[in-house]
């Protein structure tokens, strides 16, 4: 069984989304949280870092953070799945542990 | 007998400017006493937190960095160092605090605590870990 | 699945105590257990019955007492950061001199041990921060 980890600031203001990428195993799941949301939207200058891993790591985003700052689901880098707090919550039960890069 | 845990403890901020690396090891030294698999991990702006030569008093903090090297004596003696943090800080293990623990499976020999591992083998660590405090 | 949560971060200031809520909230209605919430940090400040948010906004001092109450919750206060950050109850007020106490209801204070066992017992344990 893998790891959830999940990343609650923005790649432009922290390096946790970049530190996660980094330490996540293949087989493992990112979930972005809060305004880690930012870190899902393609055309940025830190997107690479998602699509790049995408593939060995699934990417996993909350809806309800994207709908509260204005993010429409089209502006995501595509083969990230949104999820609500049941999602969340499921995300965690399905892994063994999570891991909070604050 | 109740299961055995694999407990990682995450350090990845610096000491004085926020709590987290105090305390973090506070959790770390009440959770001794619990008898889990314990390790600690230290990277990106953590491994700020075990510099040598830490001195306070112009800014009126206490100064918290002898608290590392009790570690050893609360069977606390697995401390990951990510070398790629280091690298990006300009440090060495030199200009880390010397953690270290007495061996009783090897007649009570000292022996470092700190492990520099890459960003890899930490991932394998934190990839195998049951439970993960970050702070 | 028994969960536990930890809050790191104070009400409204940073976002984790509203995600720990909802997260909270919705292990529950999936049918899994919570065995404790624990508060660390300025996460102790979600314990204050003194909290006036205005009217028109979630009262996340409140939410926590009730949710506790409705599902009887523990919510666990660690007591080194409460001493540090001034949230007391009966007890730690008189233990440590003070004139007054301020824990919400549902909330008690305890130690970090509390914390340790959660991760023990609990089959996962989730961390909300800065």
């Amino acid at each position: 069984m893998s790891q959830l980890h999940t990343v609650n600031k923005s790649p432009l203001d922290r390096g946790a989304l970049e530190s996660a990428v980094n330490h996540a195993m293949k087989g493992s799941a990112i979930l972005m949280i809060e305004d880690g949301v930012y870190g899902a939207m393609n055309g940025t200058s830190k997107s690479s870092i998602v699509s790049d891993a995408m593939g060995d790591i699934s990417f996993y985003v909350m809806g309800p953070d994207l709908k509260a700052r204005g993010i429409d689901e089209a502006r995501l880098i595509p083969g990230i799945k949104v999820v609500d707090y049941s999602g969340f919550v499921a995300l965690a039960a399905e892994h063994k542990a999570t891991q909070s890069w604050l | 007998m109740s299961e055995v845990k694999k407990f990682l403890y995450v350090n990845r901020k610096a000491p004085y400017g926020t709590i987290y690396a105090l305390e973090s090891l506070e959790v770390v030294l009440i959770g001794a006493a619990f008898e889990q698999d314990v390790a600690l991990a230290f990277l990106d702006d953590g491994v700020y937190q075990l510099a040598k030569g830490q001195a306070t008093d112009e800014v009126g903090m206490k100064n918290f960095s002898p608290t590392y090297k009790a570690l050893g004596d609360y069977d606390v003696n697995k401390i990951y160092v990510e070398q790629e943090s280091l690298d990006a800080r300009g440090l060495t293990l030199d200009d880390l605090l010397p953690l270290t623990y007495e061996d009783e499976d090897d007649d009570w020999a000292e022996k470092d605590s700190i492990k520099v591992v890459s960003a890899a083998e930490l991932a394998e660590i934190m990839d195998q870990s049951d439970v993960v405090l970050s702070f | 699945m028994k969960f536990s949560v930890m809050v790191s971060e104070g009400p409204y200031t940073h976002q984790a105590s509203d995600t720990a809520y909802n997260f909270t909230k919705a292990a529950l209605e999936n049918g899994h257990e919570i065995f404790r919430i624990f508060f660390y940090h300025d996460g102790v400040n979600n314990g204050t019955r003194l909290s006036t948010p205005p009217q028109d906004d979630r009262n996340i001092v409140n939410r926590w007492s009730e949710l506790a109450a409705e599902h009887d919750l523990d919510l666990v206060l660690c007591v080194a950061a409460a001493q540090r950050r001034g949230i007391a109850d009966a007890d730690e007020a008189k233990r440590n001199g003070k004139d007054a106490d301020n824990i919400a209801p549902g909330f008690r204070i305890s130690g970090l041990g509390q914390l340790i066992e959660a991760g023990i017992q609990s089959d996962r344990l989730v961390t909300f921060g800065d």
